[in-house]
Order: C-alpha cells, then structure tokens, then sequence
C-alpha cells in the first residue's frame, strides 16, 4: 500500500503561512525577482543554475552525437570549437562555480545558524542580477561581434587575442559572473562571523556551514586575480596594450600563471560544499554523530589554502620552468590529504551506524566512490612523468568529469534529495529514484570510464577528429551520454511530479539534527518564532527523537 | 579615542616619508634601493591602515585582522612561485 | 543592538570587498614583478620619462586627501557637520585634482605618440612596450577606482547635508572612507614601482 497517495496534497495550506505566501513588497513575479529573502534567492539561483545545466548538457549531448565517428560527423570543426568552449563556460561559469553556494547555500545557511537572513539581503538579491547579467551577456556574445567563441573555456593566449570570434563580450560576460560570485562570498563571511544565534559556537555549526565559511574566502580573493587578468585581455583586443601578446614582448605563460591562480581554486569552490552537503546527509542516514567534526572543519580551510597555491599542476607541458613544476607538483600531493581526511572520516561515520539507504545516502555514497575514482586519476596528473603522457588528452577530461560531475553533481543531486520536502514542503516517491539511479550510475561510468582508457591510449582532447582505432570507445562513451541523460530526466522528473503531486512533508521527515529541520516544510517566511537559543552540536541525534517515517515513507508511530 | 591631531601627525609622517622615497630614488644601491623603497611603502599602507582606517582602534576584529595579513602573505606567495618559473627557465 | 550589529556588519563587508581590491591590483603587480625582473634596464629608461615631480604631487595630494577623509568622519563623531562636510569638500576637490593630474600626464605622453599600439611606442625595445602596457593599465585602473570614489564621497556628502548620515548611523560615511583610504594605499605603491625605478 502506497502511504503517500493516502494523503492529498494540500493546496492552499501549504503555501498560505510559509515563505511562498504573499505579504511581501511586492506581489507575483515581481515578489521573487525583486525579493530579498535569501529563501527565495536561493530559488531563483536554483531555478537559473538547473536551466543553464540542462543547456550544458545539451551541448555536451551535441558533443557526444559529432564524436560517434572521426572526421564530420553533424557539424563544421568551428562548430564544434564552439560547442565545447560553450559546455565549459555554461558548466563551469554558470552551474557549478555558483551551484552549491548559491541555491543550497543562500537558502539554508541562515537557517543552519539560526539568523533570520543573511548579513546583506539586498546585496545578496544584487547577487543574483549580476549573475543573471553574466549569463546574458556571455549568451549575448553567441549571437554579436564574430560569433561564438571557440578558444575553450580557458581563453588562452595568444589565440584569445587574435581569433575573430566575440572573445571581448564573452570574457566581459564572465567577468561580470565573478562579480556576483565576489558578492556573495562577502555576504557569506559576514553572516557566519555576525549572524549566528545565540549559543551557536564556531564548533556547533553544521560542517555545511564551514564548506561554505572555506570557499566564500575563496571566492573573494582568488576571483578578482582572474577578473582583471581577462579585462586586461578585453583591453588588448581593444587597445593593445601588449601585456600578453607575444609580439610585444609579453608572455603567454603569465596569462596562464593568473588564469590558474584563480581556476585552481574555482574548482574548490565547486566542491567543498559538495563535501558540505555529503557531511551533513551522512550522519543523518547513519543516525550517528559524524566521526571527526573538527578534523573535516579544519580540512575544509586547509584545503582552500593550500589548494590556492597548487596552480602550476595545469602548467606542467607549458614551458614553465622544472623548479616550479617540482614545487607544484609536490604541493599538489600535499593537497590530496585533507581530503582524504574528509573522506575517511565519512566512512568511519557509517561505520556500525544505523543505516538507511534513502535517495540523499544513495547519491552521497556514489559521490564516495567517483570522487575517489575522480581524486585517484588526478595523482597520475599531478606526477610530473606521467603528465607529460596525459596532459592535454582525454585522461584529463575524464578525471575532471569524475571530480566535479561525480563530485559535485551528485552532490548536488543528493542535496535536492535531501532538502527537498524542506524546500517543497512535499516527498517524492522513493522508487523511481533507484531507477533513475541506476540510469545514472551506469550511464555516468559509460560514459566517463572510456574517456580515461582513451586518454591513455594518446587520444587528445578538444579534438574533433580522431583516428579509427579511438572509434569503439566513443561509441561506447556516447551510448553513456544517452543512458545517464535518461536518469536526469527520469531523475528530474519524479522531482517535478513530486512538486505538484507529492504528499505532505511535515518539519522533520528525516530526523536530522540541525536547524533547518527544527522549522516547519516550507519555512515561514521569517525563519523561526523566535530566535532559538543553542545548547547542541548539529549531529546531536537523541534528543530530535527518530523520523516520522520510515524507509517506504509510511508514517512511524 | 580620535584626534585631529593624530591625524595630523600621521600625514606628516606620510609626507616626510615620501619625501624621502624620493630622495632615495636616485641612490646607487642597487636591489637594496627597491627593498628599501618597498618597505617605506609598506610602512606607509601601515600607517594608513591602522590609524586613517581605524585598524588601531577596533575591537574584536582580530580575524580580519589576521586575514589582511593573509592576504599581504598570499600575494608575496603568489609573487614567489611564480617568480619560480619566471626566473628559473 | 540590532543598529550596532548591523554598523559593525556593514564595515566587515567593506573590509572585505577591499580584500578583493587589494587582490585585483595584486595581480598587475604580479605581472610588474615579472616583467620588470626579465627587462630591468629597459624599465629604467622608461621610468625615466615619467615625471618624479608630478608623481610625488599626485602623492601629495592622495595622502592629504586621506587626512581630510579622516577628519571629516571624526567631525561627524563629534557631532561637527560643517567641519565634516568641509572636510568631505576638501577630499573631493583633491580627488578631482588627482584626476586632472592624472589626465594631463597621459595626454603628455599621448601627444609624443606613446600611447598602446602606437608605433612609436611599439618601435622601442619589448621591455619599454611592456612598462608602458602596465603604466596605462594600473594608472587607468587605479585612476577608474578614483573616480568611482570621487562620486561616492558625492553621494555620502550629499547624505550628510541631509541628515541621514549622522553621528549614530555613521556606515556609508566610515565605508566610504575606507574605499578612499585603500585607493590612497595603492597609489602608495605605484609612484615608487613606477616613477622612481633606480
């Protein structure tokens, strides 16, 4: 029997008391895009950033049919240059720099503390304009100037500078994209150090609290470093000020120096509030306190600092010089422990806990295993012999989809899993979610696993063309293509059933520890009656009392 | 508590510094110059920093504090590995 | 409690978007590090161009602007709203004189065709094109930063004179100060990097 059709979905109560209802300044529409409640914020950065994926991965879809055969398959080379420089700066610039920070982030760190918003509400809704700003001008630029550019998502020199295609407006775009990212990281400091409830010491935050803490530092200070480096490739398209043009004496090398500088980190940006997300859906689904708090707080920091000076690790064939490939490879290695750290300590905190294999354990588990498959490949990258091998093939390309789409994308699956019937005020049905899973799983590995095989075996990346012998595994890697997209939709789809048609959630579905679970589904709109007062840590499972469901979502008791 | 006088005496010390910055400028020492020159400056942002911008008067800001700091080490860090590949091909 | 946290609030977030100012101008300072180590002499000869004198002025007139700045919030503390807003004129009137400074020196070099891209410019040694690529692009960035103050300090005077800037809600003023102070600290660097190279 189905406990969740038994109970009608509720229309107008749902919405009336919580957030979604209207008593704002304004009304309709107007009362999201103009709003400055970080709940409503965190919506429509969910919204935006769930849009531009779907775009990348239709490109990426398009990607995959061109390379089902070598030579022209669908479409002209300059076609396919621009396809995947889109996919890079659609996937990178748009969902998973912001991702986790901007959604999950905006909506649940006041919450997760215990504040009624963040320390800068009309900031923070600046945030999301200058994003959507960004994204239109980057579009902007497929359609103006040359057309779409196609120097790859990392605009190097000196073809960034000398290609005809729209570089000027696209860099601009992403220029404008770090503003807002800058925004939000100053916003996020000042919250966690200003707005914490009383009670709410640095070492009874949620550890999503801290990822968030680690990389709002990051995005402060790194983005700018990348900001002036592509206006001052704006300025010498536009002016030529020669500062990068060989030609002039300027050094390519140095563009990639402060490219990296700040794409390194970026990509911690990207994961530790993945890792954030994970810490928080392990304990809950072991029902036990998370083995070694302070040692994954702590890793969080170590691994936003000494991750910002590990850069040269993409420079390696560049002809920067060997000293400075050796210090950076050793600092590379260095910066594989704290999150090694992090992920024993997960381990060690399912081990002999309660288990339940709910939707957020199931993706949090499968981040496990690909970020660890993911982190592996990169030691390959990160020892100087063996770089020279596999840089610039589709080794790399594989590994980093393994990191950051195994990583960060099931994440981020997991977190809308898990913070779902909290947002929505509604639960899904748990079934279809192992269906889509499995879709997910072995259409991801499909698709992933021969790029590494590929990459070994010499095939380059960014290329349109290849030789015969690379054909087998293409076809296989874009049969993978086809299968994980069926999961994201099945996946996607059950959500969005879910919306319209999912069963009432009530406060705490899951039996979690932390704040925002303390708070009706969905949060009225000023977060708590009254400020709480905090005597617990968040991983504190025996005072909350067990879920109210069980695992086939039948209401206990 | 602020004083226009502080302030006062401040910028004459900003002033008599640049002066000597520039005086400096023309000395033959060499790599020393710079460094000497650079540690004025610095002095100087100090100078700014804790007492126009109120650094020496604020209470528990001590973790910014210690962040500027930071930011001053990351640069020099930045500057020096890449001094690494600059200076060593 | 609320007014005071939020004043206190409001500074670290100025605080920290300073941080990322001081990271922006950082990185052309990477740069000028690099290249001016690859091409010492050439740096040399171009610095010797530029004007000490008029470098030392546009000095002079940053750090006295600082003081007026400084003044102006004290005076708002004591409760002082002409010596304050006096204070806020004088640090605008140097603003725009740096400004104007700043403007005639490019025009200088502007009319002995050197500006970017310019083959007089282009026809000496790497090392001078590449000083000259920096010395537009950390002076008009700073210079852009400059401006962006001077029309802030409007803004905040303007406030003053209309009481919503006052003793007990004093933020944007302090913040306002802050931006100008950094803005003073980072043409502290650039005379001696790029007017007195020995």
């Amino acid at each position: 029997m189905k406990a969740l059709e038994a109970e009608k979905p509720m229309e107008g109560s749902l919405t009336a008391a919580s957030f979604y209802g209207e008593g704002g300044r304004f009304r309709g529409l107007w009362g999201w895009i103009l709003s400055t409640d970080h709940k409503r914020i965190g919506l429509l950065y969910l919204f935006s950033i769930l849009l531009f994926f779907l775009t990348g991965v239709s490109l990426g879809f398009l990607m995959r049919l061109e390379l089902l055969a070598p030579g022209p398959t669908l479409m002209k080379p300059q076609t396919y240059n621009a396809l995947f420089t889109l996919h890079g700066v659609i996937m990178i610039f748009l969902f998973v720099i912001p991702g986790l920070p901007a959604s999950f982030g905006n909506f649940f760190l006041p919450l997760q503390i215990g504040a009624r918003d963040v320390a800068f509400p009309k900031l923070n809704l600046l945030s999301w304009w200058v994003y959507m700003a960004g994204a239109c001008l980057a579009l902007l630029s497929l359609f103006t100037g040359g057309g779409p550019i196609d120097t790859g998502w990392t605009f190097y020199v000196p073809y960034s500078l000398r290609t005809t295609v729209n570089v000027p407006l696209a860099v601009f775009g992403v220029f404008v994209l770090g503003i807002s990212s800058v925004l939000t990281g100053i916003n996020f400091v000042t919250t966690i150090h200003q707005e914490r409830a009383p009670g709410m010491g640095w070492f009874r935050l949620p550890l999503f609290v801290w990822s968030l803490y680690a990389t709002a530092w990051i995005q402060i200070l790194v983005t700018p470093v990348v900001g002036i480096t592509l206006l001052l490739t704006l300025v010498e398209r536009l002016v030529g000020v020669g500062v990068f043009d060989p030609a002039k004496g300027g050094d390519p090398i140095l563009y990639q120096h402060l490219f990296w500088i700040y794409s390194h980190p970026a990509v911690y940006i990207m994961i530790l509030p993945a890792m954030g997300v994970i810490s928080e859906i392990i304990p809950v689904f072991s029902r036990k306190r998370i083995f070694g708090y302070k040692a994954i707080a702590f890793s969080s920091l170590t691994i936003a600092s000494v991750g910002s000076l590990v850069w040269g690790h993409h420079m390696f064939v560049s002809g920067q010089s060997d000293l400075a490939s050796v210090i950076f490879s050793l600092l590379t290695f260095l910066v594989a422990v704290p999150s090694a750290v992090k992920v024993f300590n997960w381990v060690a905190t399912l081990y002999k806990g309660s288990i339940r294999l709910e939707p957020p354990l199931l993706f949090a588990l499968t981040f496990i295993f690909l970020f660890s498959i993911g982190g592996l490949t990169g030691l390959f990258q990160g020892a100087l012999a063996t770089d020279i091998h596999l840089h610039d093939t589709y080794w790399v390309v594989g590994h980093f989809h393994y990191i950051i789409f195994g990583g960060m994308g099931f994440a981020f699956f997991g977190g809308l899993h898990y913070w779902f019937p909290k947002i929505s005020g509604r639960l899904y049905r748990k079934k279809p979610v192992f269906w889509a899973w499995v879709l997910l799983f072995v259409g991801f590995n499909t698709l992933y696993f021969p790029m590494l095989l590929l990459g070994w075996e010499g095939m380059p990346r960014r290329y349109y063309d290849y030789l015969p012998q690379f054909q087998t595994l293409h076809v296989i890697s874009t049969l993978g293509s086809w299968i994980l997209i069926s999961g994201l939709i099945f996946m996607l789809g059950n959500l969005l059933y879910a919306l319209f048609r999912g069963g009432r959630a009530e406060a705490n579905p899951w039996g979690a520890a932390t704040l925002e679970w303390q708070v009706p589904s969905p949060p009225p709109a000023k977060n708590f009656e009254t400020v709480p007062h905090i005597d617990r840590g968040p991983y504190e499972f025996k005072s909350t009392g067990s879920p109210s469901r069980d695992e086939k979502g039948l209401p206990k008791g | 508590m602020l004083k226009y006088g502080t302030f006062v005496k401040v910028w004459l010390a900003l002033v008599l510094l640049t002066g000597l910055t520039l005086s400096l400028a023309g000395r033959p020492w060499g790599p020393l110059n710079m460094l000497t020159v650079l540690a004025i400056a610095t002095f100087k942002s100090g100078l700014v920093a804790s007492y126009f911008m109120h650094l020496s008067y604020e209470k528990g800001l001590g973790w910014l504090k210690g962040m500027i700091l930071g930011v001053i080490l990351l640069l020099a860090i930045l500057i020096g590995l890449t001094f690494f590949d600059i200076a060593y091909r | 409690m609320g007014g005071e946290r939020d004043e206190k609030g409001s500074k670290i977030g100025m605080w920290l978007f300073l941080l990322s100012e001081i990271l922006f101008f950082g990185a052309l300072f990477v740069l000028y590090g690099t290249y001016r180590y690859k091409h010492p002499l050439d740096f040399h000869l171009a610095s010797a161009d530029l004007n000490r004198i008029l470098g030392a002025l546009h000095t002079l007139i940053l750090i006295t602007s600082s003081l007026t700045m400084a003044i102006s919030i004290t005076a708002l503390r004591k409760r002082d709203r002409m010596i304050s807003l006096l204070a806020l004129a004088a640090t605008l009137l140097l603003g725009l004189l740096f400004l104007v400074n700043k403007g005639l020196e490019w025009s200088v070099k502007f009319g002995h065709e050197l500006y970017p891209n310019a083959p007089r410019l282009l026809s000496r040694p790497k090392g001078e094109v590449l000083f000259y690529g920096l010395y537009y692009s950390i002076t008009g960035l700073h210079a852009l930063h400059v401006l962006v103050g001077v029309v802030l300090i409007s803004i905040v005077a303007f406030l003053v004179v209309k009481k919503r800037i006052d003793e007990k809600k004093m933020a944007p003023l302090e913040n306002v100060g802050l931006y100008w102070h950094l803005v003073d600290i980072i043409w502290i660097f650039i005379f001696p990097l790029f007017y007195l190279i020995p």
